[in-house]
């Protein structure tokens, strides 16, 4: 295996990783201020549970998201060397800006938000959780600015050594990639946060009314109403809130924390499912000026036309057009998505082509900083069955989840879920389709990228002349075996600490909100706890006992 | 030689000095848990007086990594490259030590605490003694050719600079950390740790001064360095009769001052080299050849002045915020996790 593969596998497995956790914070977090908010305003007893129990499962998973960030952060220099030399004046730049601008913020505040129940004035405490949280909208936004160089570089010009000099940090600053890229990612996590709010909640509401606690009942007829509308979409029952005094935690506001999760994350996923049609849909728009090559292989689009793929079969590994079948296709539709005009031709692979050639060269020049590509014949079309099943597994996903989310919001319009345990298993399975709708639209992007690491833009508000092969980028003094190292210690890595994070996560959803909240439990009563706990504590025991901490590890 | 690449070595100086005195005594409280605890109560206590500041404290060392980036490209590029297996096993090491600091807690069984306690140990062991050795390599030197590419083969690193780095990151944490847990945590850990801190500790900070004196030697050294080694020294000697004094805060300055003093005598040192070839002096990463261009040093110099004031004005205030000591008697019980789920039917409120 070349040096080059690992290197990428190595990048690949990592950042696909940090991807499963980042949107989950991304989103929750801002779920959770929204609730604390709410719960600091109204002073609504249900709000603070919603805080404390979305709070403990958003710093499980916050954390393996920082673990795994730190390698993000020194995997450039470690195996992309002459990348890091070759964009240095220009990619730093971000990455410092996102330590000094939005991390240290986010990790200062989330850590007084954690530890500052109790000690801090309600309001103050609410401001760190913000602080926090638009801290780690920040760092997506900066890490999506030196993204998206990668994919439009702006801001720069050809230094006198061939490398790119920045003139213009404005212009990298507000790229319309990276703006087009920021949203949809954010809407993108905002929808994983929503499923995940639908589906454990929808576990605990389903739970309450198999053991009974919630049942239904019909409304009586005075309460109906008569006109058409209503008839239609009023549910003939309605729920009857109950309480299990044998369950820690299962009261009646209970019921509420899960009825009003469950709505708020159906109303964000739809919300959101909009904003990633649209922001997409400017994605898609820039990226037929800036990477035509990308938005072809996307479509399997092998000639120039309108058309827009429905299905197209072929050989699964093929760069080469005359192994692709297209099935089903509509006419137009094509067109009016790459530039809003119906019917507009859009450039096919064929035609690319002969161009990219052209501008870049038919083979990677034979220079030694190629290495064992020097000479080598470049290909300019990327894997089209990733592209292809990447750009439609991110968009199905993304409708399937919009969908689930309305009739998420039909199906609790009594106020509880139905008691088949199929449909709630679906709420959970739920859960992971926007996971892999990230991770598609991520993959479908980067491989989309190549063979460039920094990728030419034909485009005149690219800059002209400032490319880089992915072949070139390598760290010329890494060997295979350091490749193969990180590679296997890391992936080892992660593998076990996702099953231990799936584990806690499990354990603390099946636990309800008394898992966050262990003043719940009947056994946390006043005081009872208190004279139990002074008994190992030696001398200091009960008259310290205002002193405990809310929270400690 | 360009003013903003002085500027932008000074700022990098002061990410490591921060990452030093900060996260110092949050990787040698971690390793104190393994060895000098004799209690599930001692080691929460332990924990808890890092436990609101340790992640911020963390972000000093990735804004270092991003700075060298954004500041001195070849430096990041030459320096990871070439350090790439100590390098991932550090961050092997700080994976584990944060979801271990977080997730301890999460289960109440003896095992599963004795786990991640070795999780967060090992895992600030490792990570202290790897990075120590990453620094101790670029101010004394590594077998890099003129692309600033490693000869030698992966381990060509491996050498007594590397050790001595590593002990003196790894034992200078172990000192710090002491006059930290004495000044923070009460009960038994704080009598302990004053006792490490009174007796121990100077022993701990000789790798740390043997190494920035030998990069005073290895490099010639200059004056304004050698005014830091002093201070250095004069720091040493005051926190060590604080501490035998049992003045527990002075006694923390004194050993933090120790840990600024050195890593600002290091980087005085070294300059103007940022990573010196062992293979030949003209392949040197100097401020001269590996600095950016002046307008991207200028706009980071602008975004920097503005913002460091700012982050250590609230990593301060979160610092008074959990001013008080940690005692025992405020650690909360351990919460066990059950399932919410009915387990005795006839308990639940009447079906209708």
């Amino acid at each position: 295996m070349e040096a080059l593969d690992i290197a990428r596998w190595q990048f690949g497995i990592t950042t696909v990783y940090h991807f499963m956790l980042v949107p989950l914070t991304l989103g929750l977090g801002m779920a959770i201020v929204v609730m604390q908010t709410i719960w600091v305003r109204t002073g609504d007893e249900k709000f603070l549970r919603m805080v404390k129990f979305w709070g403990k499962l958003y710093l499980i998973n916050f954390i393996l998201g920082v673990a795994t960030g730190l390698v993000q952060e020194f995997q450039f220099g470690m195996a992309w060397s002459e990348y890091s030399r070759f964009v240095g004046d220009v990619f730093g730049a971000p990455l410092a800006l996102e330590g000094l601008l939005a991390f240290f913020a986010e990790s200062t505040f989330l850590g007084i938000w954690i530890f500052g129940w109790g000690r801090l004035r309600k309001g103050l405490h609410l401001a760190a959780l913000w602080c926090a949280v638009i801290g780690s909208w920040f760092s997506a936004y900066f890490i999506i600015v030196a993204n998206s160089w990668m994919q439009h570089p702006v801001g720069v010009e050809l230094g006198p050594d061939g490398r790119p000099v920045m003139t213009d940090i404005w212009a990298v600053l507000t790229n319309n990639t990276a703006l087009a890229a920021f949203t949809h990612t954010i809407f993108g996590a905002l929808i994983v946060a929503g499923m995940f709010l639908i589906g454990i909640s929808w576990y605990h509401l389903w739970q309450r009314r198999r053991d009974g606690i919630d049942t239904v009942a019909a409304v009586p007829v005075g309460e109906r109403r008569t006109g058409l509308i209503g008839r239609l979409t009023d549910a003939p029952t309605r729920v009857v809130v109950g309480e299990a005094p044998g369950v820690a935690g299962r009261d009646r506001t209970d019921h509420g924390v899960w009825l009003w999760s469950l709505r708020f994350g159906a109303i964000v996923a739809i919300v959101a499912f909009g904003g990633t049609a649209l922001t997409g849909d400017w994605q898609g728009k820039l990226m037929y000026e800036q990477q035509p090559m990308k938005m072809a292989s996307a479509e399997a689009a092998c000639h120039t036309g309108s058309s827009f793929s429905v299905l197209s079969i072929g050989d699964p590994g093929s760069t080469d057009c005359s192994d692709v079948i297209t099935l089903i296709e509509i006419p137009g539709v094509l067109g009016f998505l790459g530039t809003g005009e119906w019917g507009a031709d859009m450039p096919g692979i064929s035609d690319l082509e002969p161009q990219y050639v052209d501008q870049y060269g038919e083979t990677i020049p034979d220079e030694a900083i190629y290495g064992s590509f020097a000479g080598s014949e470049v290909q300019y079309v990327p894997p089209m069955w990733v592209t292809y099943w990447g750009f439609r597994l991110m968009i199905g996903l993304g409708g399937i989840t919009a969908f689930g989310a309305l009739v998420a919001l039909w199906l609790t319009r009594r106020g509880t879920v139905p008691r088949s345990p199929w449909i709630m298993r679906l709420a959970i399975l739920g859960i992971l389709a926007p996971f892999a709708g990230n991770i598609a639209g991520w993959i479908f992007t980067e491989i989309g990228r190549q063979p460039f690491v920094v990728a030419p833009n034909p485009d005149p508000s690219g800059i002209d002349g400032v490319f880089m092969f992915t072949a070139a980028a390598v760290s010329p003094g890494v060997t295979v075996g350091e490749l193969l190292f990180s590679v296997i210690t890391l992936s080892a890595v992660y593998a076990a600490l996702m099953v231990v994070e799936l584990f806690l996560l499990v354990k603390y959803v099946r636990g309800g909100v008394a898992s966050a909240m262990p003043e719940l439990a009947p056994a946390h009563g006043d005081g009872d706890g208190d004279d139990h706990d002074a008994s190992d504590d030696g001398p200091d025991g009960p008259e310290r006992r205002d002193d405990v901490l809310a929270f400690a590890y | 030689m360009e003013p903003l690449a002085i500027t932008w070595f000074v700022i990098i100086a002061v990410l490591w000095i921060g990452f030093i005195v900060l996260e110092g005594f949050d990787l040698g409280v971690g390793m104190r848990m393994l060895f000098a605890s004799r209690d599930e109560r001692e080691r929460r206590v332990m924990l808890n007086t890092i436990g609101p500041v340790w992640d911020g404290n963390e972000v000093w060392l990735i804004t270092a990594g991003a700075g060298m980036f954004a500041a001195f490209p070849e430096w990041y590029a030459s320096l990871f490259s070439t350090l790439y297996v100590p390098l991932t096993i550090a961050l092997v090491g700080l994976i584990l030590r944060a979801v271990s600091i977080e997730w301890r807690g999460k289960v109440h069984t003896a095992r599963w605490r004795g786990a991640w306690t070795a999780g967060i140990g090992l895992g600030s062991l490792i990570a202290a003694f790897c990075i120590g050795a990453m620094l101790a390599l670029t101010s004394l030197g590594l077998p890099i050719d003129g692309n600033g590419d490693r000869v030698g083969g992966p381990f060509a690193w491996l050498g007594w600079p590397a050790i001595v780095g590593g002990l003196a990151v790894v034992g200078f944490s172990l000192a710090h950390s002491a006059t930290f847990l004495a000044l923070k945590a009460d009960g038994p850990v704080r009598e302990r740790s004053a006792r490490f801190a009174a007796t121990w500790a100077p022993l701990c900070l000789l790798p740390a001064a043997a190494w920035a004196i030998w990069v005073q030697l290895e490099h010639g050294g200059n004056p304004l360095a050698w005014v830091l080694i002093g201070l250095a020294v004069v720091a040493l000697v005051l926190g060590w009769v604080q501490a035998r004094a049992r003045r527990e805060g002075l006694a923390f300055t004194g050993y933090a001052a120790f840990g600024l003093f050195g890593v600002a005598a290091i980087f005085a040192g070294m300059f103007p080299r940022l990573l010196p070839s062992t293979v030949d002096a003209a392949f040197d990463l100097t401020l001269a050849n590996a600095a950016n261009s002046p307008y991207t040093l200028g706009v980071m110099t602008v975004i920097t002045a503005i913002s460091l004031p700012i982050i250590l004005a609230y990593q301060a205030w979160s610092y008074w915020v959990f001013r008080k000591r940690v005692t025992p008697g405020m650690i909360p019980d351990a919460h066990i996790v059950l399932p919410a789920i009915l387990r005795d039917k006839e308990a639940a409120a009447p079906r209708r």
